[in-house]
C-alpha cells in the first residue's frame, strides 16, 4: 500500500502524483512513440482509431462525466469538424490551421446547442441534442455545393508546407501529438477552477450558484469544449477515412460515443481512453469469435449491435463506474491484499438531497 | 456595531396563492449574530432564498452594503460577500472534501480559461494560494482528518461542518446559516455554537441564521427575529423574543384557545 506523505501544496496540483505515475505513464508514452517501429500497420491503424475516438471521448467526458450534461448529438460536432477538414484540405490549408478551424467552428456550433442546456436538463437535454444531431446530418446532406451531399466527399492528405502526411506512420505521429496535447489541456482545465466549476454544476446547481458559479457561462463553455474536441477528432477521422458522407455522423455514431464514455467510466479521464479502446477492439474480437460460433448466430446480421447492447446493459447493471471503476477495484484489491472487502465500493444511499429549489 | 450590513424593507413573496413572506422588514448590523426563529412554514428559509437570490421578491427591497440586491443575479451574490449553507446540505457529493472547499474559492480566482488550459505559472501560483487559504479553513474547523475523503461517504454531522467550511472559503462578510444544528447531536451542537462565536469574534463575519434549538439561539445570538406565517412577530434579544406573547402564542397556541378548551371540559364534567 502506498501512502503519499504530502509536504507541499505543489504535490496536490501535479499531474503525476507519485513516482509510480511517472514511470508507468512514461513507459506508456515511450511505447506509443516507438509503436511505428514495432507494430504492424494494421494494428497501427487500429491504434489511430483508438486515439481519434479518445479525443472525442474526452470531449464527451467533460460534458457528460464532469458537467453532468448528456448529449446524444456529439457526432454532429464531429461531422462539422470532419467537413471543415475536408473542405479546407481541398484548398491545401496546412493541417495545424485546419485543426484549429475545425475546433473553432465546432465550438461555435456547440455554443448554439448549449443554449437549450441552460433551460432543460437530463432526458430533455438528451432529446434536444438528439434532434440537433438530425438537423446537422440533414444539413450536411442538403448543402451539396460545399459538402457534396449524400454522395460524400473525398478528403485529401494533410499537408504542412512541403511535408505531406500520407504514410500510416506519419499520420500516427500527428494523431499521437494531438491526443497528448488534448489530454494535457483537458487535465489542466480539470485541475483548475474551471474544472471544479463543472463538477460543482454536475453535483448541485443550486449550491454551485451560491458559490458564485455562473451556470450559463460554464454550461456553454463545457458544450463548446466538448464540441471543439469532437471537431478535432472529426477532422482527424476525415483524414483517416479519406472519404466522408453525412450518414457517418448520424445517431449511431452519437450513440457509439455515449456508449464509449459510459463503458469507460463516467467522471474519469481514463474512462475516455478505456472506452475508446473497448469500442475499437470489440469488433475485432467479435470477428475472431464468429468462426467458433454456430453459423446461425455467427453469421447473423446485427451480431455486433447485439453484443454492444448486452455489454452496455451489463455495465449499467453491474459496474456503473465503467471499466475505470473496475480497474480501481482491482488496484485496491492488490494494494490491500489480503484485506479487500466485498462492500468497499458500495455507495451509501442518501435521501437528504433537497429538490425543493429545482 | 451600528453599521447596517443588510436591510430588508417590506419584503414579500407570493407563490401562487400562498403568501410565503409578507412585508418583512429587518436590519442586520455589521458584526452581529442575527437569528430568525419561527414554527415550520414561517417563511424563514424563504427569506434566505430571497437574500441569496434563488427567489425574486414579489415586492420590497433588499439592500446589502448600500447596494440593491434585488436585481443582482444569483451567481454574483457570493462575489458580493454573502455565503450560505443549506438546510438539507447541498454539497458536491462526488468530490472530496478538499475539492468542495476549493470550489468555495471560486469567486477569488483571477485567471481565465485560456491561462488555465495551458496551466501557466500564474495559474499554478493561484492554485497554491487557493490551497493555502483552504488549509486555513480546514485548521479552523478541524477537518484535517477528512481532507481527502469523498463527501458521499461522510456522516451527516461532518457534512454539516464541511458545508460551513465551504461557505467560509468564499471569505464572506455575511454568512447565512440555514439550521446549522439540525441533525447534530449534543456534542456537535456545542461545537457548532463555539464555531459560530469564533466566526463572529475572530473572523469578524456577520452571521444571519435560521435555528430551532433555542439553547443554541440564546447562546450565540445578539438579536432574534421571530416569524410566523410569513410575518414578523417580534425582534429583540433572545430572552425578549422568547417571552413575547405573540411568539408564545405562535408556538404554543393562544391563551384564548386554552381557556375555550377548559370551559368545554368543565361543561362536560
Amino acid at each position: 500500500m502506498r501512502f503519499i506523505f504530502k509536504t507541499s501544496y505543489q504535490q496536490d496540483i501535479q499531474l503525476a502524483r507519485h513516482g509510480g505515475h511517472v514511470f508507468w505513464y512514461g513507459l506508456l508514452l515511450w511505447g506509443l512513440v516507438t509503436a511505428p517501429w514495432w507494430l504492424q500497420e494494421y494494428w497501427l491503424t487500429q491504434l489511430i482509431f483508438v486515439m481519434i475516438y479518445s479525443i472525442m471521448g474526452l470531449g464527451l467526458m467533460l460534458l457528460a462525466g464532469f458537467t453532468g450534461l448528456f448529449s446524444i448529438g456529439n457526432a454532429a460536432f464531429m461531422g462539422v469538424g470532419a467537413y471543415v477538414a475536408a473542405v479546407l484540405s481541398a484548398h491545401g490549408t496546412p493541417f495545424p490551421l485546419t485543426l484549429a478551424l475545425a475546433a473553432g467552428l465546432s465550438a461555435l456550433v456547440g455554443a448554439v446547442v448549449g443554449l437549450p442546456a441552460l433551460r432543460v436538463k437530463g432526458i430533455f437535454l438528451g432529446i434536444a441534442t438528439l434532434s440537433f444531431g438530425f438537423i446537422v446530418e440533414e444539413g450536411l446532406a442538403r448543402w451539396e455545393s460545399v459538402t457534396g451531399g449524400n454522395a460524400g466527399i473525398h478528403v485529401k492528405a494533410m499537408v504542412l508546407g512541403s511535408w505531406k502526411v500520407d504514410s500510416a506512420a506519419s499520420f500516427y505521429a500527428v494523431c499521437l501529438g494531438v491526443t497528448v496535447l488534448s489530454t494535457l489541456f483537458v487535465l489542466n482545465v480539470l485541475r483548475s477552477s474551471t474544472g471544479r466549476a463543472f463538477v460543482a454544476i454536475r453535483d448541485s446547481e443550486v449550491s454551485a450558484q451560491s458559490m458564485g458559479i455562473h451556470l450559463a457561462y460554464y454550461k456553454t463553455l463545457s458544450f463548446m469544449l466538448s464540441a471543439a474536441l469532437a471537431g478535432v477528432g472529426g477532422a482527424l477521422y476525415a483524414h483517416k477515412m479519406q472519404f466522408i458522407s453525412p450518414e457517418q455522423f448520424g445517431i449511431l455514431q452519437s450513440i457509439d460515443l455515449l456508449l464509449m464514455v459510459v463503458i469507460g467510466g463516467l467522471g474519469s479521464v481514463h474512462g475516455a481512453f478505456l472506452g475508446a479502446l473497448f469500442l475499437i477492439t470489440l469488433p475485432q474480437f467479435i470477428t475472431l469469435g464468429k468462426d467458433y460460433l454456430p453459423a446461425v448466430i455467427g453469421q447473423a446480421p446485427g451480431l455486433q449491435s447485439l453484443v454492444y447492447g448486452l455489454v452496455l446493459i451489463a455495465f449499467v447493471m453491474f459496474e456503473p463506474m465503467g471499466l475505470y471503476g473496475r480497474w480501481l477495484k482491482i488496484r485496491t484489491w492488490f494494494e490491500l491484499f489480503p484485506f479487500y472487502r466485498k462492500g468497499m465500493f458500495k455507495r451509501q444511499k442518501s435521501f437528504q438531497k433537497s429538490d425543493r429549489l429545482k | 456595531m451600528s453599521d447596517i450590513l443588510l436591510s430588508a424593507h417590506e419584503l414579500s413573496v407570493r407563490f401562487g396563492g400562498v403568501l410565503a413572506v409578507n412585508k418583512v422588514s429587518f436590519e442586520v448590523q455589521q458584526g452581529e449574530v442575527f437569528t430568525l426563529i419561527g414554527p415550520n412554514g414561517a417563511g424563514k428559509t424563504t427569506v434566505f432564498n430571497l437574500i441569496s437570490r434563488l427567489y425574486t421578491p414579489t415586492s420590497g427591497h433588499l439592500t446589502y452594503q448600500g447596494r440593491a440586491l434585488n436585481d443582482m443575479p444569483a451567481h454574483s451574490v457570493a462575489a458580493a460577500g454573502i455565503a450560505r449553507t443549506f438546510q438539507n446540505i447541498e454539497l458536491f457529493e462526488h468530490a472530496s472534501v478538499l475539492q468542495n472547499l476549493l470550489i468555495g474559492r471560486h469567486v477569488h480566482r483571477h485567471t481565465g480559461f485560456w491561462q488555465q488550459m495551458l496551466f501557466l505559472p500564474s495559474v499554478r501560483a493561484e492554485e497554491i494560494l487557493t490551497r493555502r487559504k483552504v488549509e486555513e479553513v480546514i485548521d479552523f474547523l478541524d477537518l484535517q482528518h477528512y481532507r481527502d475523503t469523498m463527501v458521499a461517504g461522510l456522516p451527516y454531522g461532518i457534512r454539516k461542518v464541511v458545508e460551513l467550511a465551504r461557505a467560509l472559503c468564499t471569505e464572506p462578510q455575511l454568512l447565512l446559516l440555514d439550521e446549522p444544528s439540525s441533525g447534530l447531536n449534543m456534542e456537535e451542537t456545542a461545537d457548532m455554537a463555539f464555531w459560530i462565536q469564533d466566526i463572529q469574534k475572530d473572523l469578524g463575519i456577520t452571521v444571519l441564521m435560521v435555528e430551532h434549538d433555542m439553547s443554541l439561539v440564546s447562546k450565540v445570538s445578539d438579536r432574534v427575529l421571530a416569524m410566523n406565517q410569513g410575518e414578523v412577530l417580534a425582534v429583540g434579544t433572545a430572552a425578549q423574543v422568547q417571552s413575547h406573547p405573540a411568539v408564545i402564542e405562535a408556538y404554543l397556541g393562544g391563551t384564548l384557545d386554552v381557556s375555550a378548551f377548559k370551559r368545554e371540559t368543565m361543561g362536560a364534567a
